[in-house]
């Protein structure tokens, strides 16, 4: 008897069990299609009298767009679980619906605890009101209590490290003060379960370094369950016990963090294209171009272009440069370099930026934005890869370099000069 | 499962939707307070424009309408006077009402990144209103005290009256505000309808002029029972209680119909932001 109750399972009270959810939406369509039939090509010609030239048919059609098929998985108390997929999977529309944002089309889910979530930096935060006010916006918006936000000021103040600037208006912080106030408020919510959209992308490491720190300290000393989505493939390593990996809106289900990571990476295709995107709101990459195949310590030049589809202020643009396995290798950081932030409709940023000798050791590399303009802020991630080869040799001595997991993250230029006395 | 257990499935009328609303009570608050505090910021008149408003549409009205129409007032009280005391209720109505129908949209950076009940922030945008009508209360004092006029006991039921506004305020706001999210219109037609409502109802002049026939189409517009009720308490002018009986019935069945196409259409907000 003993024996059997000393070997029984956490399994059998899962606090969140998602059943055969599916998450449906509605896309229009407008195909242009010329007219074929006699009866179309009178009927055209009759409004063509009448109308500036709409010499095409124009055909609405929608289609239905499932972001989520029949998901099925559990996560018990105390479990720290690591969502991850590429760019579109689903991950963000997983979370909307844990959070009851949006509805399942179909599905069950049952939670068992009250869940908070931080799906954006800074929610509710306006740009007006003082740190000081803001802290209590959000922190109502998120669901704390006055009395319980009184309580809790002078920690967040502290993890946040405002406290110099905690009565002018935030739209003077700077986006690492921004973010870690936002993350300080978050942080002191106590849920049962807090689920994490990739909001860290931006601070420094010693504030990453926090945040998972405490996200970590909230869920093994205090029980609680933490859902985190990140392209950070390090920092879910080093936080999370259990993974989910999406692909296409599906999922096997949860799994040891390393099967799940180890699924992601070998789906991951190598290529060189870049995608048209939407970065922003209002701003679209145009193009983005490495020019001349690179190597380790040769100088790159990468080339982009945005489009501004509507007026806007850009108020900082960083590039952020990440190795295979998701670690963020450097940031090229435009915020001043960028003399004029307001940029008018129409108008296309082309940036051309020259890297003198790489220091990076050759591999697959990829190629993401941080944006922050007046309407939104964001990271946008694997919008490029590229792949640098390794150095050139020198000439005089040639020797077989040792295995590239052995030679680190780095290349260096060196010169070593050697002398052998007696002593 | 313990108590807090949430069931999520589609098209579900959450059970918790009340607890919630009270759970989040202080957003009720913090988001009105968030609107005021952000309109007053780095102005130098604005506090003041709650005042100047009803005040200059007075003079207008009165300018217009009694000088130059020679519009008289059934008693003997002083036109500028019986307008200001309808203008009070009008402004928060028309002000709620405008706030309101486009608070979701404004606030659509919420709706789709937290949940809490959504009925907050149309009524926040109401409460808003609110306190802009507490405001102008100030100054309806002042010029109460300077045409030397005292308002008889009827002054009790004036709590209810702005109840009653608050009622048609919120529900037609909670409908309009529902729609818009799916259909933009709405947007334009709201200061239109203000902009008419302000013909039909007796903003510039009495109910008591209103011929016997059209009477009933009349009181169809709820906020004649609440502009001749404000009358009432104030002004002590006789209270017509047909039209009284009508404008509440209508405003419980506007607060029924907002609320109920509220709560059907709540879940589909975020996708439609």
């Amino acid at each position: 008897m003993a024996l059997g109750k000393s070997i029984s399972f956490k399994m059998s009270n899962p606090i969140i069990k998602v059943e055969n959810l599916s998450k449906s939406y509605i896309i229009g369509h407008e195909s242009r299609e010329r007219y074929t039939t006699l009866r179309d090509q009178m009927t055209q010609k009759a409004k063509s009298w009448f109308s500036f030239g709409t010499k095409e048919k124009i055909k609405h059609t929608t289609e239905e767009f499932w972001a989520l098929k029949d998901i099925n998985f559990e996560i018990n108390k105390g479990d720290r679980v690591g969502i991850i997929g590429r760019n579109g999977a689903g991950k963000s529309t997983l979370l909307k619906i844990l959070s009851r944002i949006t509805e399942p089309t179909t599905g069950k889910i049952t939670i068992g605890g009250r869940v908070a979530s931080l799906l954006e930096v800074g929610t509710g935060f306006h740009p007006e009101l003082t740190g000081r006010e803001n802290i209590f916006l959000n922190g109502a918006i998120l669901g704390m209590s006055r009395v319980e936000i009184r309580k809790k000021f002078d920690e967040i103040v502290d993890f946040a490290e405002v406290e110099k600037f905690l009565d002018t208006p935030v739209k003077r912080y700077s986006s690492g003060m921004y973010v870690r106030l936002a993350f300080a408020v978050a942080a002191h919510l106590e849920p049962e379960i807090l689920i994490v959209d990739e909001v860290l992308a931006v601070g420094d490491a010693l504030f990453q370094k926090k945040c998972l720190g405490k996200m970590e300290d909230v869920s093994k000393n205090e029980g609680r369950t933490v859902l985190f989505v990140s392209h950070n493939l390090s920092a879910i390593r080093t936080l999370c016990n259990s993974g989910i990996y999406l692909t296409d809106g599906k999922t096997i289900g949860k799994e040891i963090i390393n099967t799940t990571i180890h699924n992601y990476n070998s789906s991951v295709q190598i290529n060189t294209s870049l995608k048209s995107h939407l970065l922003v709101g209002s701003l679209i990459l145009k193009s983005i171009e490495i020019k001349d195949s690179p190597s380790s310590l040769s100088n790159v030049t990468i080339k982009f272009s945005l489009y501004v589809e509507n007026d806007t202020v850009l108020n900082s643009l960083v590039m952020l440069i990440y190795n295979n396995i998701g670690q963020r290798m450097a940031i090229l950081d435009f915020r001043d370099k960028i003399k004029i932030k307001e940029f008018l409709k129409g108008q296309v940023i082309y940036f051309t930026n020259v890297i003198n000798k790489i220091p990076i050791i050759e591999g697959d590399y990829s190629i993401g934005f941080y944006i922050s303009t007046d309407q939104k802020t964001m990271n946008i991630l694997e919008l490029a890869r590229f792949t640098v080869s390794p150095k050139k040799p020198e000439t005089e001595t040639y020797i077989i370099p040792y295995d590239v997991s052995n030679r680190g993250l780095i290349e260096l230029e060196y010169k070593t000069d050697i002398t052998v006395e007696y002593d | 499962m313990n108590s807090e257990t949430i069931i999520i499935t589609p098209h579900t009328t959450e059970k918790n939707y009340w607890r919630d609303l009270w759970r989040f009570r202080e957003l009720f608050y913090i988001l009105s307070w968030r609107d005021i505090k952000v309109r007053y910021k780095q102005t130098v008149i604005g506090a003041t424009w709650a005042v100047i408003r009803p005040l200059l549409t007075t003079i207008v009205f009165t300018v217009v309408f009694n000088k130059v129409a020679k519009l008289e007032p059934p008693t003997a009280v002083p036109y500028a006077l019986m307008v200001f005391v309808a203008m009070l209720p009008w402004q928060f109505f028309s002000n709620a009402l405008s706030e309101a129908s486009n608070s979701l949209v404004g606030n659509a950076n919420l709706i789709s990144k937290v949940y809490f009940p959504r009925m907050i922030v149309p009524a926040s945008a109401v409460i808003t209103s609110l306190v802009d009508l507490a405001i102008s209360f100030g100054i309806l004092v002042v010029l109460l005290l300077s045409y030397w006029y005292f308002p008889g006991w009827q002054i009790l039921f004036l709590p209810l009256f702005i109840l009653l506004a608050f009622i048609i305020a919120f529900g037609s706001g909670l409908f309009i505000t529902a729609l818009n999210v799916k259909y933009r219109d709405f947007r334009y037609i709201i200061p239109f309808i203000i902009q008419f409502g302000l013909y039909i109802t007796p903003v510039g002049f009495s109910s008591s002029i209103i011929p016997g026939k059209w009477k009933i189409w009349y009181a169809l517009n709820p906020m004649v029972g609440v502009i001749d009720g404000f009358r009432w308490c104030i002004l002590s002018e006789p209270l017509q209680v047909n039209n009284l009986l009508i404008s509440i019935g209508i405003a419980i069945i506007v607060l029924f119909i907002g609320v109920r196409y509220f709560r059907s259409t709540e879940k589909s907000f975020a996708d439609h932001i």
